[in-house]
């Protein structure tokens, strides 16, 4: 499995060490040059931006702008790339990002094809990268690096790994842990779309096994099979960390798209009584609202102890 | 989005699908000019976006004039979980000897397409018995998998080389529209071992109608829900009487939750989006003005790349205009939210600090 950590953080011994350069795609658009002064306001080492027919512009003064993810890399081995293109420009991007040796990119695109996102899977997995999302709000690591849309206040260094496929929820559900005095180690927004580049239960895989990673939160919703497999897992693997989950939608019609793509019941496939009832049997507590999981977690953590 | 039988069918013939002979229609006149053509017997379908049909009463086999006038408008009429009759096809009667299930879909969690077959159809997919599940990655099926299939469901002869031309004909279809799910069920072998398409399914993938513009016509939408989409927010009308509005798709299906585990009845979704501005949210609150059953605006914000000062700009505008006199309950957080708070201070909205109180006070608010 993928260390994540490793990919993001690197190693003590390693020059760059805390400090990974990111490249991003589409760093001249309205969105993309929003959000690469926001991950550079944060402190995340922005290296390169990529906008075909802007090479050898400069973004901010400083960040050199190059045509194509090959140029880009080459000159400055970053492994990381961040995409803010319109989603139908989403596939050649990726081709253009993994073909040129990038191992974690983070798609921030929403409405991407669904054979899109496949067929760039399925070169991810022949180069060995990671997808996150499409439709994700990043991933970070609090505190030290941000790749990704999300604000920064809600977030504070800690020991609990959130995984999420909502971006809101992540930023509400982080709130209230770190009100509760629950920083996070690791936050990953998934993505609300049917198929997703890491799914929870990779997620999942990439932290579990982190030494610094006291308990771990999951925010799912309706549609898709993703909490289910990753409750099972969590039961096969013996996984004993306090664990909570949350699960929005409810109270949705069936057959009904609530806003995300994937965010659908068919029949019952898909449905919160579903994903409460496998949590329930991997014993993990699924809070009834937000402000909950703190709580549930708090409970979980004391007996641990 | 899922198409009606007969869209799906019409797919089906283009792609040389066998069908039995059908026809479509809206009221019964033109229903009777089909009537004549097709000769009875035949069946009377209704022609809604969801499954259950034939147990609500939807399907309904018909001999002469008499059934027919009778049948016609009571099918129209029927309401099926929700859904009113787009249409009503009639179908030539089968002879049918077996029936099967034949479907391709893009598996989410294996990420490639996926066929489910089963020599026992005719049945809703939960309780189709001995599923034959076949991976077939991002390319067409080829023959020999398409054989292997008909071989363990235990088709011979010419039965199994016509399905065979089916599930690849099919393929073609589902690959060449991005289909998310095209079902044939049930996939009837007929007395003669042919084997016809008796019912249809298609579900498309939204996303990709940009290269679809043949899809296009079959885009069924409400007129509000159309002019969300065009505004960049996403709208599903409920039937309560409090409009919910929030930011991510997430946060507003949690809001709904906690509204209804608290009594409320919410009378629609709405997720702003994350590229909200101040006209986009004046206009999804025009919409809601549009609504009758509304009583009440329950807003959850919680800002991160959305200003919160953009939906507080957008309700004093709309109260400056009249557009809306209901009150509003909202709880503002994140960017901003101190100034947004400020600026709606003396205005209709009540602000709360917890998402609970707003609920409550919406929920109390509306039984007045």
């Amino acid at each position: 499995m993928t260390d994540i950590f490793g990919l993001l953080k690197g190693k003590p011994e390693d020059s760059d060490y805390e400090n990974k350069g990111v490249i991003v795609q589409g760093i001249t658009g309205a969105y993309g040059s929003l959000h690469a002064k926001q991950m550079m306001a944060y402190g995340t080492n922005v290296v390169a931006g990529v906008t075909p027919g802007k090479g050898g512009q400069k973004f901010e003064d400083k960040v050199p702008i190059y045509n194509t993810m090959q140029e880009a890399v080459d000159a400055t081995h970053a492994k990381i790339s961040i995409v803010y293109v319109p989603a139908k420009f989403f596939l050649s991007a990726a081709k253009d990002a993994l073909n040129a040796g990038i191992k974690l990119l983070v798609a921030i695109p929403e409405h991407v094809p669904i054979r899109d996102t496949m067929e760039a899977l399925d070169l991810a997995k022949k180069k060995g990268a990671v997808i996150i999302g499409p439709n994700t709000p990043g991933i970070m690591i609090p505190e030290l690096i941000k790749v990704g849309i999300m604000p920064p206040m809600p977030f504070k260094a800690g020991k609990i790994a959130v995984l999420s496929k909502s971006g809101t929820l992540l930023y509400e559900i982080s709130d209230a842990l770190t009100n509760s005095g629950f920083g996070q180690s690791i936050t990953i927004g998934i993505g609300g779309d049917p198929v997703n580049g890491t799914r929870l239960i990779d997620a999942f895989e990439m932290v579990k096994d982190i030494p610094d990673m006291e308990g771990l939160v999951v925010v799912g919703e309706i549609g898709g099979d993703s909490e289910e497999i990753l409750a099972q897992r969590i039961i096969d693997s013996g996984f004993n960390k306090p664990t909570v989950a949350y699960i929005a939608g409810r109270a949705a019609p069936k057959e009904k798209r609530m806003g995300h793509a994937g965010a659908i019941v068919m029949g019952t496939y898909g449905s919160a009584e579903s994903k409460v009832s496998m949590f329930n049997k991997a014993n993990i507590p699924v809070a009834k609202r937000p402000a909950e999981v703190p709580v549930l977690l708090a409970g979980k953590m004391e007996k641990s102890d | 989005m899922q198409l009606l039988e007969f869209q799906a069918k019409e797919l089906f013939r283009e792609y040389g699908i066998n069908l039995l002979h059908s026809i479509s229609s809206t009221n019964i006149e033109e229903g009777r000019k089909h009537a004549k053509e097709l000769g009875y017997p035949f069946v009377i379908k209704i022609q809604v976006p969801v499954g259950g049909r034939g147990k609500a009463g939807g399907i309904q086999k018909c001999q002469n004039d008499d059934e027919f006038e009778l049948k016609y408008p009571q099918v129209m009429d029927l309401t099926i979980k929700g859904e009113k009759a787009r249409a009503i096809l009639l179908e030539k009667m089968a002879d049918i000897k077996k029936e099967l299930y034949l479907s391709i879909f893009l598996n989410r969690s294996k990420r490639c397409y996926t066929i489910i077959a089963s020599a026992e159809g005719g049945v809703e997919i939960e309780s189709v018995k001995n599923q034959i599940i076949k991976e077939v990655g991002l390319g067409d099926v080829s023959d020999e998998l398409a054989r292997e299939v008909a071989k363990e469901m235990e088709l011979e002869g010419n039965t199994a080389e016509q399905f065979v031309d089916t599930l690849k004909k099919l393929s073609k279809l589902t690959i060449e529209k991005e289909a998310e799910l095209v079902e044939i069920n049930p996939l009837a072998i007929m007395q003669d071992d042919s084997i016809m398409a008796l019912d249809g399914k298609f579900v498309t993938d939204d996303n990709s109608n940009f290269r679809h513009p043949e899809l296009q016509k079959y885009q069924e939408k409400t007129a509000i829900e159309e002019q969300a989409e065009k505004s960049g927010f996403s709208l599903v009308e409920l039937d309560g009487d409090i409009a919910v509005v929030g930011n991510g798709a997430g946060l507003v299906m949690s809001t709904l939750d906690m509204l209804s585990d608290n009594g409320g009845k919410p009378a629609c979704f709405l997720d702003v989006g994350g590229g909200a501005t101040t006209e986009s949210v004046y206009e999804a609150l025009t919409l809601i003005s549009k609504l009758d059953r509304v009583k009440g605006i329950l807003v959850n914000l919680y800002g991160g790349i959305v200003k919160t000062t953009v939906v507080a700009e957008a309700f004093l505008k709309a109260y400056e205009n009249n557009l809306i006199d209901l009150p509003v309950f909202s709880r503002l957080k994140g960017t901003e939210s101190e100034k947004a708070k400020e600026m709606l201070k003396g205005s209709r909205t009540n602000i709360f600090d917890s998402v609970e109180e707003a609920i409550n006070a919406a929920v109390m608010g509306v039984k007045k």
